[in-house]
């Protein structure tokens, strides 16, 4: 099946090279864009793993959150630079009160248990918005400069392409900086290393940990926006595979490492970008790719890229 | 000989946690396994009962190499493997089944010598009841052994600390070893019930035919009834020899007591 | 088991034959839908609570292994000309095309196949623990979803399959939920059982005491998964019309919540809640179907069901972590001791009021 779109592929490559490498060039930029939108939102699910050990699988549903406060409030002719900001904030304070009402309570319980929680509140979001917001699609409106034909060294793709990964560098930016040059990142650090030891280090772990969903869900929002820019179909489920996608990249990257969780997302644009663009008979496969990643990264190397070896006391 | 843990180096990252440990254990022997905390003595145990791959070095039970798989696709052998062989252990952190009954505790210790097929247990097959039935005959009898026949059918995690050293006891007895591996059996035990449980280890010594490795802090426990020990610290075998010599091991005493003392 | 939970359990055995006779007779076809219903989800729920309750293998799976056994039932039963019409973009592979059998052989090929392929799936999967088992399962699931959306000349891709034959009736559906019961009741109490339960407790220990670890969890998650693929294979003929979108994680969801709140490790508490999670999830349709009062009309809230499920299992593992049942069985002492505990509160409430 794939092999005749190949030597297809490879005839062109023969008669115009320029073509291919053009080709080429537009998937890649493509999947860069895609990638930075998987960084974003793998860095929540990292971010919060390192320190709670637990997968947030309502992470992906943030998404949605943040897509439809957009939505709804450029509807209400809210200036849309004014309704992205807003919608992070809204999805921040979404994303910290998940934390509270379903993962705190179970902090000294069983993981098993946080996990069926966790599954629990992602389910809980998704229908909820399917009940407030109904399943029918609505378009999201898309700002004329991101609307813009860019060509670049004999490329041509969209404005939005390059604001994506614009953006992104700068929130990567920030991030490291906080993590990094704060007290606070000082702080989260801390806590991903040993619960107790932080808190006897007089580290308020509840505040820390709320702050750590806020800025998890705020990158997710980010992603959220940009994701219904790009896609401007949005749904209540839109969230469902791009968080499992992005999760996917945490562990591909190594899981609590947040520089892992961005080279994780890029790799797995990218790679599923160019996987379609060279066999475009597998594009039927394409949400299975990340999965396909996850389960050979899990068997042969569980830490990932940047992970650390962890070996079990007994 | 029966155990011969064949100059063991066991690497976590950077960290040598047991260098060159070259131990061997005669036949009916009871011999302890000493040391500070932190000297890798659990680790030398888990390297023997297969649950590490010593990064160099080899264990050997009655000669056949029983060394632990460093991956599940890598050469050697799994716990399972090497307690089958007749190696049991306790664990320093009591580890029992807590939501089972004391006897189900046990009777599962004779799963591995299970013949019957999944079919032949679910369909009840005269074979299978025949086994089912021989399991639990000893299962009682190595409770009688530890003195916990009356709870059998409590659940294990309501025991009391000292029954449940017992029960983790008889669990390992269970597997019918040839040789027990005792990690801190008199841990938070005060002096008379560890005086019990010296003479009960003696008495399971004859009882079961057992050759002993023991680790355990408590001094009196250990020079009572071994014959020999071996003393770890920070990874090396700083001594060994019979409780009279090691009492009198300079390097011992150090590693004790911290230099200045010895100073 | 005690002589009276013996009795006990045969009374409520003969209780339900004897309901099945009657709702057979006198049940509208919505109602015995809805029993055919709960029969198979306490198939499927057993299957999970093997695997996850049991074993302590948490596998998010379940759904994929549906969609096998449900679409090799399917296959194996739908006629030569009911696949000629179903496939009219791409025509279905030659051996399957002149092929069909009964419903019977066709559930037991249907859980075989479904073994081998969770075999295939557990060796690689079963190697992780906790959370990653957890995703990577959920994965696999994926994965066959997304496969069989793909092979259209073998599954009829996005299309799905329809006009399956309707073969199931009550005694299919119980009969099978009865082979179920008493297969995982002699399974969890054998040796091979037990061995499960130590996994379940403390790996570490149960490897010290000679339980092969990889073999056991092997076989638990191939046992529970061929559940799962019966239960597909009933499934897809009560519903008569399969695809792909069926299988997707919610089911798996649904399934969960009834396992958790049974009591992960309990078959009488899986049984219960499999029974009432399907009837609930039928009396909530109300919830979604516009309701008139009098001159009002209240539109009906479509999703409002999975809402209230999942709230429902978010206070379940929240408040009540253990489910209804947690690792216990309902028997003849835990019934005794219910009605002592409610006995002794009544009293405890009149002396309270004698001495007000």
């Amino acid at each position: 099946m794939g092999r005749g779109k190949l030597f297809c592929l490879y005839d062109i490559g023969l008669g115009d090279e320029k073509m291919t490498i053009n080709f080429f060039m537009e998937n890649l930029a493509n999947g860069v864009s895609l990638g930075s939108l998987y960084a974003l939102i793998a860095i929540g699910y990292t971010m919060v793993y390192g320190i709670l050990r637990l997968i947030n699988f309502a992470h992906g549903d943030l998404l949605m959150v943040a897509a439809y406060a957009v939505f709804f409030m450029i509807a209400a002719m809210v200036p849309w630079w004014i309704a992205a900001i807003l919608a992070v904030v809204i999805t921040a304070i979404v994303g910290v009160l998940i934390e509270k009402a379903a993962y705190r309570p179970l902090r000294n319980s069983p993981r098993i248990s946080v996990l069926i929680s966790a599954i629990g509140v992602s389910f809980l979001i998704e229908n909820l918005g399917l009940v407030v917001f109904s399943g029918v699609p609505r378009a999201v409106y898309r700002p004329e400069i991101f609307d813009k034909s860019v060509s670049m060294g004999g490329i041509t793709t969209s404005s939005l392409t390059f604001y994506i990964i614009g953006a992104t560098v700068i929130l990567l930016l920030a991030l490291v900086y906080l993590l990094n040059k704060t007290k606070t990142g000082m702080a989260m650090r801390a806590l991903a290393i040993s619960f107790d030891t932080a808190s006897l280090m007089a580290i308020n772990v509840n505040r820390i940990v709320s702050f750590t969903f806020a800025i998890g869900s705020s990158l997710a929002a980010f992603g959220g926006i940009m994701w219904a820019l790009k896609y401007p179909q949005i749904n209540p489920l839109m969230g469902v595979f791009p968080g499992l996608k992005c999760f996917v990249a945490a562990v591909l990257g190594g899981i609590g490492n947040v520089t892992g969780a961005v080279i994780g997302g890029f790799i797995l644009g990218i790679v599923e970008i160019m996987a379609i663009a060279i066999f475009p008979s597998l594009a039927g496969y394409r949400d299975a790719f990340a999965f396909i990643i996850l389960i050979l990264i899990l068997l042969f190397k569980p830490t990932g890229i940047m992970g650390e070896k962890m070996t079990e006391k007994v | 000989m029966l155990l011969h843990a064949d100059h063991l180096t066991i690497k976590f990252g950077g960290l040598t946690a047991v260098k060159d440990l070259d131990m061997q254990l005669n036949k009916g022997e009871l011999v302890g396994l000493i040391g500070p905390n932190g000297a890798g003595k659990t680790t030398a145990f888990n390297m023997i009962t297969g649950v590490y791959a010593p990064t160099q070095g080899k264990v050997l039970l009655e000669d056949k190499d029983i060394t632990g798989k460093k991956s599940p696709t890598a050469p050697g052998m799994r716990p399972d493997q090497i307690t089958a062989l007749g190696v049991a252990r306790t664990f320093q952190n009591i580890r029992l089944f807590t939501n089972l009954s004391v006897l189900d505790n046990v009777i599962i210790a004779h799963h591995l010598h299970l013949k019957s097929s999944l079919m032949g247990a679910v369909l009840r097959l005269p074979g299978y009841r025949r086994e089912e039935k021989e399991m639990r005959e000893k299962a009682i009898q190595v409770l009688k052994a530890v003195g916990l026949e009356k709870l059998y059918k409590e659940e294990a995690g309501n025991l009391a600390y000292g029954q449940q050293r017992r029960l983790e006891i008889a669990r390992a007895l269970a597997t019918n070893p040839k040789l027990l591996l005792l990690d801190e059996p008199a841990a938070g035990m005060n002096p008379q019930e560890g005086e019990e449980l010296m003479q009960f280890i003696e008495a399971i010594r004859k009882d079961f035919d057992l050759t002993i490795l023991m680790i355990e802090h408590d001094m009196k426990v250990v020079m009572g009834i071994c014959e020999r020990i071996y003393v770890l610290d920070h990874g090396e075998t700083i001594a060994q020899g019979t409780p009279n010599e090691i009492q009198t091991n300079s390097r011992v005493i150090e590693a004790y007591l911290g230099v200045d003392a010895s100073a | 088991m005690k002589k009276e939970t013996k009795i006990l359990a045969i009374i409520v055995t003969i209780g339900t034959i004897a309901f099945l006779f009657f709702a057979n007779q006198f049940f509208d076809g919505y109602k015995i839908r809805i029993m055919n219903l709960a029969a198979i989800n306490i198939i499927l729920a057993l299957g999970l609570n093997i695997i996850n309750g049991f074993a302590g293998q948490f596998s998010l799976g379940h759904a994929g292994f549906m969609a096998i056994g449900a679409y090799t039932g399917a296959l194996l039963t739908l006629s030569p000309s009911a696949k000629q019409m179903n496939f009219f973009i791409d025509p279905i592979i030659s051996p399957l095309a002149n092929f069909q059998m009964g419903f019977l052989p066709a559930i037991i090929i249907a859980a075989l196949v479904t073994a081998v392929f969770a075999f295939m799936i557990g060796v690689p999967v079963l190697r992780l623990k906790g959370d990653y088992l957890a995703i990577a399962s959920l994965g696999f699931s994926e994965i066959i979803r997304v496969v069989l959306t793909n092979l259209q000349s073998l599954t009829n891709g996005s299309l799905g399959l329809k006009a399956i034959p309707s073969y199931i009736n009550l005694f299919w559906s119980w009969g099978f939920a009865f082979l179920a019961i008493i297969f995982t009741f002699f399974l969890i109490n054998s040796s091979y059982g037990r061995a499960f339960k130590a996994i379940r407790e403390d790996e570490v220990a149960a490897e010290a005491m000679g339980i092969n670890l990889f073999k056991h969890k092997i076989m638990a998650f191939v046992i529970g998964s061929s559940m799962a693929g019966v239960g597909g294979a009933l499934f897809a003929s009560l519903l008569t019309a399969i695809d792909p979108n069926i299988f997707k994680f919610a089911l798996t969801f649904q399934i969960l919540l009834m396992v958790v709140l049974g009591g992960m490790g309990s078959i009488s508490g899986t049984i219960v809640s499999a029974t009432i999670v399907t009837i609930m999830m039928e009396w909530l349709r109300i919830v979604e179907s516009p309701m008139t009062i009098g001159s009002l009309t209240i539109p009906g809230i479509s999703g409002m069901r999975m809402v209230i499920f999942s709230v429902l299992l978010m206070a379940v593992i929240l408040f009540y972590p253990k489910g209804f049942m947690g690792t216990r069985e309902i028997t003849w002492d835990f019934i005794q001791e219910k009605i002592n505990r409610l006995r002794k509160k009544g009293k405890n409430e009149t002396l309270q009021k004698d001495e007000v």
